[in-house]
């Protein structure tokens, strides 16, 4: 949907930005640009929407030559998102996601409506409709710039490190709605970023660039598995590649599969006779059609053990939860970032299918350390 | 005190005229004032190198004496109010020309580029982001310009542009105190009240959105 063709830029006076850039996007695809500062990706990506002009080369929106097309028409059939939010401080939140349906002139009631299914996307109520940007939260703020950005259903979206100004946490929230998001509107993205653990969580396809050029164009996988050159090695991090390992995957592969459940209509004494047989602190709790619903600890009963008698008055429905065809490294980071004690895991219709625990990592960490050395180990033998 | 109250009493219907007059001189000067500085402004901060020079130019025009400015134009424009409308109009173009040039200049480029980014025209950028996020700054301008109209205002008698500066000049060349006080009393009173409305208009007009950011930080 998206072809770039020989595209170059170069600035007055002779600095060339972006050199022959060539690129195939399909739609629906997520893709990456990374690089260190001034390797050109912002330069690529905003000569996609002509706020830079290309000095050479061609670039077509569904076989559009964008050269062809009035600037500003062109970009309110773009979605557009920078690092700074910038959310216009003046207007409210409904002024601010509507904003280009109102260029593109809608009337009230359309945008209004528009507005409120997008806040449903992110889970914020129409309460938030007439409040304005510095009373929401930074990582609010930047929902709402993804918002606007999808305002007028554009299929194309360009954004520049819109994560980037987010505390850690926020941040990796975020990614997660987003990704998730991208993946049921179906809209081609081009994103771009500094930050390879944001490209390898994200990405359909990442494109690495240099001074101007691309390095290598490939999936998270085949990057860190085959990685073009000691460039991509350095910025990838040695030890990003250590964690792709050849055979282990997909959490499913080192999921342990009797995660401890309980149902909903059992009472906290079941409960807490499975917690002291399993000898574990905290259940999942599902219903009989093996859904997760949520979790219950051992701090929790002892709380409510004389006001509550059912798992269902005091489950904890905030729990965290991975499909189980997520990639490993996705899964441990969420364990190791947000100091999670375990990670249920679940299919594509919430059932529960297994648990990733703390303990499962140590696992990975010890075959990766001593499944190498044993192997040295083998080799030195050997030579003897 | 006695003389002051006698005086009143007999004048207080021409002292409500003077007053009168001496409010529409100088408020059709900020007005146009108005309409000519904040396109100029906007406009300037659009041509870079022209922006320094014109804005140069207005400097040098505020220190030009008024009164000589009053003068001036009598030999093209006669006496009366017009030359003195004309001549208070060129002291409200600065203050306004310079609070909008560094009002607009002053806006977020991150905003600008978002704007730009999301397909907003040279004008749309101008109508929905640059004037409402620099209002403030130009609202002040104008609250500036117009308490020394007020002021200045009163030179405008000079050449038979009437206003309270009729009372004054009586009052000098008379050397009637009352004239004095009846003339520059109101003036003061005039500059302090149009200040206060203008305050809060401005209140009204700068968007809410930019009033809670304020009270925050």
């Amino acid at each position: 949907m998206l072809k770039i063709e020989n595209v170059s830029k170069t600035y007055k006076g002779g600095k060339k930005a972006v050199k022959n850039i060539s690129l195939d996007i399909k739609k629906g695809e997520f893709i990456c640009f990374i690089g260190p500062s001034g390797c050109g990706k912002t330069t690529t990506m905003k000569m996609i929407n002509r706020l830079i002009e290309p000095s050479e080369g061609k670039i077509l929106i569904n076989g559009e030559n964008i050269m062809d097309k009035d600037p500003v028409e062109l970009r309110r059939q773009i979605g557009y998102v920078i690092q700074q939010i910038g959310l216009f401080p003046h207007m409210t939140i409904l002024e601010n996601i509507t904003l280009v349906p109102k260029l593109l002139k809608w009337n009230e009631q359309k945008k209004k409506e528009r507005a409120l299914e997008l806040l449903q996307l992110v889970d914020m109520g129409p309460e938030y409709l007439e409040r304005y940007p510095y009373e929401l939260s930074g990582g609010q703020q930047q929902r709402i710039g993804v918002l606007r950005a999808l305002a007028s259903n554009p299929p194309l979206i360009l954004m520049d490190e819109p994560f980037g100004a987010l505390d850690p946490i926020t941040r990796d929230a975020l990614q997660e709605e987003f990704k998730n998001l991208q993946r049921t509107l179906d809209k081609t993205i081009v994103f771009v970023t500094h930050d390879m653990d944001e490209a390898i969580k994200l990405a359909d396809r990442i494109v690495i660039l240099k001074a101007g050029e691309i390095v290598q164009v490939g999936t998270p996988d085949e990057i860190l598995r085959n990685p073009a050159n000691e460039f991509v090695e350095e910025f990838i991090g040695k030890d990003r590649l250590l964690q792709t390992r050849p055979n282990v995957e997909l959490v499913e592969q080192i999921m342990s599969r009797n995660p401890i459940s309980i149902t909903e209509e059992k009472s906290l004494t079941d409960a807490i006779t499975i917690m002291r047989e399993k000898r574990v602190d905290s259940l999942l709790v599902v219903d009989e059609q093996n859904v997760l619903k949520g979790f219950v600890d051992v701090e929790t009963i002892s709380e409510y053990r004389k006001k509550a008698k059912f798992i269902s008055e005091v489950i904890n429905t905030e729990v965290y939860s991975v499909k189980q065809d997520t990639l490993i490294r996705d899964s441990v980071q969420k364990i190791l970032k947000r100091g999670f004690k375990y990670v249920p895991v679940v299919d594509q219709n919430n059932h529960l299918v297994g648990i990733v625990t703390r303990a499962t990592l140590v696992d990975i960490v010890y075959d990766s350390i001593w499944g190498e050395e044993e192997n040295q180990v083998a080799e030195v033998v050997e030579m003897f | 005190m006695e003389t002051m109250l006698d005086f009143l009493q007999t004048n207080w219907q021409e002292l409500i005229f003077k007053a009168w007059e001496h409010l529409y001189i100088s408020m059709i000067a900020v007005f146009l004032g108005i309409i000519v500085a904040v396109p100029l402004g906007i406009m300037l901060t659009r041509m870079k190198r022209s922006a320094s020079i014109i804005i140069g130019i207005a400097n040098i025009m505020q220190t030009l004496p008024s009164l000589a400015v009053l003068a001036f134009f009598i030999p093209f424009l006669g006496v009366g109010k017009t030359p003195a409308i004309i001549a208070l109009f060129f002291y409200s173009v600065l203050p306004i020309l310079r609070n909008t040039y560094t009002g607009i200049k002053g806006v977020n480029e991150n905003l600008l580029e978002s704007g730009r980014g999301i397909g907003m025209s040279s004008w749309e950028r101008i109508r929905l982001v640059e004037f409402p996020l620099a209002l403030s700054v130009i609202m002040a301008g104008i609250r500036t310009a117009s308490v020394y109209l007020i002021g200045w205002a009163t030179l405008a008698s000079f050449i038979g542009g009437g206003g309270l500066g009729d009372y004054i000049f009586i009052g000098l060349n008379l050397y009637q105190t009352e004239y004095i006080i009846a003339g520059a009393v109101p003036v003061i009173i005039m500059a302090i009240l149009v200040d206060y409305v203008f305050s809060i208009i401005e209140r009204k007009v700068v968007p809410k959105g930019l009033k809670g950011m304020k009270e925050v930080a």
